[in-house]
């Protein structure tokens, strides 16, 4: 029937006509286009591009036509079906690209709601402080050292140069382990740490030891009889007050803020000579407080430094008893009060928060200060 | 050391425009802590005069008092009628009164009023009243020459400020007013007026009773001063009362005021004997056994061969510079005096001190060192005004001086500086130790330095370079920060530590660091059986609760009651909590006490190794305890409590993160149940336990059942902690997964069917997982099913079915070998 080149039906087919062919890809493109969603597009392709569409059916009678006219009806129909399956292609991007945005738009959530199926921990702030003034000194070459909570007398007080009988060992109540001349306590302060080091190494030394330490003071808003110091030690050759006014200030600095610095004011310790205690410049108002009484400050009562810790030059005595030659080393020591750093930095005004354990105090805290 | 600012101004010119708070920063500055500045008068407004008493009548008002209605002269035309409840005055007396509309400390304003029956035209006022005391039982007598109608305050000196010193205990001299004018004095750069320059030749200068210092070692200065014909009643003149009351102390008679006014002033304690209760001569001696003596607080005391005594005739009449005894105490018929001033051995007066538990003005002096040349003047000064005051008759004085060595301290000149890493002029040092009263000779070399007689503090070239260093300021030394050599960074057992606290903070437990005091009930609290280890405690000699003098030997007391503490402040739904720290672990041999070892040089290793053979052992743990919801309800579903595998979870968490091998095996212990206890092992060593608290330890600890909790030794897990991690090569070829469901014994653990399984499974075994837990019908009472995921793979080929199947059977039948396992169909 519509084998090529062979005889041929003379008649032309009415499909092929041109303004037939346009009808019909009029038709398939609207049909298209009315399409609203990926299933009446299937249906419009099935009708216009399926097997049995008209411009498929014509498209079979293209090959009985004559030889002169089988180009241009070739040529029509195909420009038509080309002309359907392109306006098929593009609704179908634009039907699928509208359903998957419909899609989207129902699995709305609500994304405010709360996920809170584990609950958090944190780590007590002063554990974090501890460990972070432990960074800004070991960022200066330091290292951390430590020592037990359980001490012996003379590493106490004897090699810190308070000797028995004397009153500066009753200006830190001591918890003595039974017996009483057990010659054991709880240490007063993380000094005991200084000779444990000295004992063990030789200078230069350059060390902080932060820790736990117990005196007999009663629990209320501002002591606890158990408490945690840093304390700091260097002993190399020409090390001066000089140095220990540097360090001090860079340790405030890096606890409270640029520009903070810190104030000696002469005290006693046996441990130094000469001592002095530290104080910090206030790092909320900066001494602008002072003398302005219509802008009071709450963080140090207006006197523009607050209260830090205790510091000095090593007294050469615990030099001696440590073994360390006193005429080629000097050193200085100092001891920070973390909870009182804590309560500072932090604006934390009730040691019983500090100490009672409550998770709502400690939880905010996270895991780093 | 409280501080009348008129006091110190006697003898020291503070410029007049330096006010009270600019003389605490100076002597601030200068190393003294003033904690305090307060006003006195300051707050009392309008009419205050002295006035005196005309006329007293006296009558019983209707509540059974008695009141007077006085006519008082205050310098007027006519004399004002006042009422007055207090009987302590009589005619012809001078008081401070204060009239109609003058407004008294505390804001209580005076008006006239009608009281009994009379107008009350004013007030005549007490200590109280006026702000200067706590004393509110009696008026004010004022001197008999006070100006009658003269403004009280200005008149009488009642308007004073008072500096409160901290005073520490290199500086004992500095507990007088004579030290810290003399600080002021340098502060100011001004003279010096020293209160102690007293001439030694007041009245008779005849020795008085004969004295003897038999342990030279604990008394070197002995002074005495006799007085007779002492009216007892004589009144305290208005001045040396105020200043007594300004300085914390109460007046009680002429006698006992001087000797503390005198003391105040000077720093040198002193004591008054009635010497009509005295027997023959003085001797300062130690006290012999079973010696006893009754001291001013009515307190016998036995007296310990250590003590050092002032003695009479009849025995111990006094603990030397600690407190006087009752029987030669000053009464009101005592007509003749003996003062006792002397300079007693600070370690002696300490020990002396501490063992009777009594610390007195006296003794708080003694201790920290009074000047050894003050006695003989302050016994001078203290007869010269009992004398002028209490109208006696100096009769005798008698002073041994055993000799004393002035300590002199050889320094270079450039010493300060080095100290301080500033360099000061070798003038400036001269003049600075100059100025705290050391005599200094400049060989051109160094310089020779003796310490003054009241700064036995001065022993050593830093104690001079302090000296120089504050008077020269602080504020002035400059800033340079050292440089450290390199530092190693933390060490691994520090770094592990925090990752310790940062893993279980992580999995939700808050850490908390509790106090180590427990009670001994504790341990019957948490069920430890009599013979349990770690009942063996540390006993605090001084615990601040007798109720808990022991140290932990577990975490769990502080951990428990701090989860109690939060449950009943009702914190939330639930809550966990983490504590890592030292336990105390005494000896299981009595240990003696610990050698006192030199501080003079370093103490040899073994005498190191002596000393810390006396400590106990103190190895950190690491405990948790948790109640309550461990996951939360919430809209997407019900939520889960805390149970025993959380507890054991929370370990493993934390030996994974440290990379140790743990082994689980059940246990049972106190506190946990026995049945969900877990106990912990590190290369087959116990390393501690964890699971549910037995229900009789919730209900002691009042916590919620189920409660669970955990303790392990961390010092062991710590030291167990895996090295470099080496993770071999990665390999891509396709994973194959097996599912096997076993039936085994209820009793047989699941670990060890994993263990079974990870054994017979070999090489191509690349992980193996637990996926679900059987039990019913299905496998038969007294067995349970265990489902495992098993996935294998290869590093260089892919596998077949047949080797993933092979290894799978393989896995089954060791665990059918091992632990008789059946192959669930």
């Amino acid at each position: 029937m519509s084998a090529p080149n062979s005889d041929y039906d003379p008649v032309e087919v009415t499909p092929l006509h041109a303004d037939e062919v346009e009808r019909m890809r009029d038709e398939a493109l609207s049909a298209i286009a009315a399409s609203s969603d990926l299933e009446s597009l299937r249906a419009a392709r099935l009708a216009h591009a399926g097997d049995k569409s008209p411009l498929a059916l014509a498209n079979r009678e293209i090959g009985a036509l004559p030889p002169q006219a089988k180009a241009e009806a070739g040529r029509r129909v195909g420009q038509a079906r080309g002309a359907v399956n392109a306006a098929l292609a593009q609704r179908e991007v634009e039907l699928t690209a509208e359903r998957d945005a419909r899609i989207l738009v129902e699995e709305t959530v609500d994304v405010t709601l709360p996920w809170d199926r584990a609950p958090l921990g944190a780590r007590h702030p002063l554990t974090t402080l501890q460990e972070r003034i432990s960074d800004v000194f070991v960022a200066m070459g330091y290292e951390v050292a430590e020592g037990p909570e359980v001490e012996a007398e003379w590493l106490n007080f004897d090699a810190l140069n308070i000797p028995p009988d004397h009153p500066s060992r009753t200006m830190q109540d001591t918890f003595w382990v039974e017996s009483a001349d057990s010659g054991v306590v709880l240490r007063t302060q993380t000094s005991s740490v200084q000779i444990r080091t000295m004992l063990e190494r030789k200078p230069p030394i350059y060390i902080v030891c932060p820790g736990r330490t117990f005196r007999t003071d009663e629990l209320d808003a501002t002591h606890s009889p158990v408490f945690h110091q840093v304390e700091g030690l260097v002993v190399d050759e020409g090390i001066t007050l000089a140095h220990l006014k540097g360090t001090l200030d860079a340790f405030a600095t890096a606890m409270f803020g640029d520009g903070i610095v810190t104030r000696l004011r002469p005290s006693y310790f046996p441990f130094t000579e000469p001592s002095a205690e530290v104080d910090l410049e206030c790092f909320v108002c900066r001494g602008a407080s002072v003398g302005d009484p219509e802008n009071p400050c709450r963080t140090c009562s207006s006197e523009g430094w607050i209260e830090w810790g205790g510091c000095g030059v090593v007294n050469p005595r615990v030099l001696v008893a440590c073994g360390i030659d006193p005429e080629r080393y000097s050193g200085f020591a100092f001891g920070i009060g973390i909870e009182r750093t804590l309560m500072f930095r932090h604006n934390v005004v009730d040691m019983h928060d500090i100490v009672e354990g409550d998770v709502r105090f400690t939880l905010p805290f996270g895991t780093e200060v | 050391m409280r501080v009348p600012l008129s006091w110190l101004r006697e003898f020291v010119d503070i410029p007049l425009t330096e006010s009270a708070r600019d003389v605490a920063d100076a002597l601030v500055r200068a190393g003294l802590e003033v904690e305090t500045v307060e006003s006195f008068g300051a707050d009392v407004e309008g009419p205050v005069k002295v006035g005196k008493v005309l006329e007293i009548e006296e009558f019983e008002a209707n509540n059974g008092k008695t009141i007077r209605y006085c006519q008082v002269d205050v310098g007027e035309e006519r004399p004002r009628g006042i009422i007055c409840g207090a009987t302590n005055f009589a005619v012809g007396d001078k008081v401070v009164v204060t009239l109609p509309g003058a407004v008294l400390p505390g804001g209580f304003a005076i008006t006239a009023s009608k009281r009994y029956g009379h107008v009350s035209d004013g007030m005549i006022c007490s200590v109280k009243e006026l702000g200067v005391g706590e004393d509110h039982t009696g008026i004010l007598v004022v001197d008999d020459d006070a100006p009658v109608g003269a403004d009280a305050l200005d008149a009488l000196g009642l308007r004073d400020e008072v500096l409160d010193i901290a005073v520490t205990p290199d500086r004992g001299y500095c507990l007088s007013i004579r030290g810290v004018a003399r600080e002021a004095a340098t502060a100011y750069g001004v003279a010096f007026r020293d209160p102690a320059a007293f001439e030694l030749k007041s009245g008779s200068d005849s020795p008085t009773r004969p004295v003897t210092l038999a342990d030279p070692t604990a008394c070197d200065r002995f002074a005495l001063r006799a007085l007779e014909g002492f009216d007892p009643r004589a009144r305290t003149p208005l001045q040396i009362r105020l200043r007594l009351m300004l300085s914390g102390m109460r007046p009680v008679s002429l006698a006992v005021d001087v000797t503390n006014y005198v003391m105040l002033e000077l720093g040198q304690p002193l004591h008054a004997f009635d010497a009509g209760k005295l027997a023959g001569g003085i001797v300062v001696r130690r006290a012999k056994n079973g010696e006893r003596l009754e001291t001013l607080d009515h307190i016998v005391r036995d007296l310990d061969a250590e003590d050092l005594l002032i003695t009479d005739d009849s025995g111990a009449i006094s603990l030397a510079g600690t407190m006087g005894g009752l029987t030669t105490e000053i009464d009101d018929n005592s007509k003749d005096l003996l003062i006792e001033a002397a300079h007693f051995d600070a370690v002696a007066v300490a020990r002396m001190s501490r063992r009777h538990k009594l610390s007195s003005e006296a003794s708080r002096r003694f201790e920290r060192g009074v000047d050894p040349e003050l006695p003989p003047h302050a016994a001078a000064r203290a007869a010269a005004m009992l004398a002028e005051h209490g109208g006696g008759q100096l009769v005798g004085a008698t002073q041994v001086d055993l000799g004393r060595s002035p300590t002199t301290i050889t320094i270079s000149a450039d010493h300060p500086g080095r100290v301080a890493g500033v360099a000061y002029p070798r003038d400036v040092v001269v003049r600075r130790l100059t100025d705290v009263g050391c005599e200094v000779s400049d060989d051109g070399e160094r310089l020779r330095a003796t310490a003054p007689s009241w700064r036995p503090d001065l022993t050593d070239p830093n104690d001079l370079a302090e000296e120089v260093i504050r008077l020269e300021g602080y504020d002035n030394v400059p800033v340079v920060l050292p440089q450290a050599p390199v530092g190693r960074g933390l060490t691994q057992a520090q770094r592990l530590r925090r990752l310790v606290g940062r893993t279980l903070a992580d999995a939700g437990y808050v850490e908390a660091l509790t106090y180590p005091f427990v009670a001994p009930s504790v341990w019957g609290d948490l069920g430890f059986e009599p013979g349990d280890d770690r009942r063996r405690a540390l006993r605090l000699a001084n615990p601040l609760s007798d109720e808990e003098p022991l140290l932990r030997t577990t975490l769990l007391p502080g951990l428990l009651a701090t989860l109690r503490r939060n449950l009943s402040r009702g914190v939330g739904s639930g809550v966990a909590l983490f504590e890592a720290g030292p336990v105390f672990l005494p000896s299981h041999e009595p240990t003696p006490p610990p050698p006192r070892l030199p501080v003079d040089r370093r103490p040899t290793d073994d005498e190191i190794a002596a000393v810390l053979a006396a400590l106990p052992r103190q190895p950190s743990h690491l405990g948790v305890a948790l109640a309550g919801e461990r996951e939360r309800r919430g809209w997407w579903g019900a939520g889960r409590d805390a149970l025993w595998a959380d507890a054991i979870e929370a370990v493993r968490s934390v030996a994974t993160a440290l990379r140790v091998d743990l082994e689980v095996r059940a246990g049972a212990v106190s506190p946990w149940h026995p049945g969900r206890c877990a106990e912990f092992f590190v290369d087959g060593v116990s390393i501690g336990h964890a699971g549910e608290l037995h229900p009789r330890v919730c209900a002691s600890f009042d916590l919620p059942p189920r409660t669970c909790a955990a303790e392990v030794r961390l010092s062991e897990l710590l030291a167990h902690a895996g090295g470099l991690v080496e993770p071999g090569p990665v390999s891509t070829f396709p994973v194959a997964t097996q599912d096997v469901a076993l039936v085994v014994a209820e009793d047989v653990p699941a670990a060890d069917v994993e263990a079974a399984l990870r054994a017979g499974a070999g090489e191509l075994l690349e992980s193996l997982r637990l996926f679900d837990v059987y039990t019913g019908e299905q496998v038969g009472a007294g067995r349970r099913s265990l489902a495992y995921a098993l996935r294998f793979r290869a590093p260089d080929r892919t596998l077949t079915a047949e080797e993933a199947s092979a290894a799978r059977d393989a896995a089954v039948a060791e665990a059918t070998r091992r632990v008789n396992a059946v192959l669930r169909s």
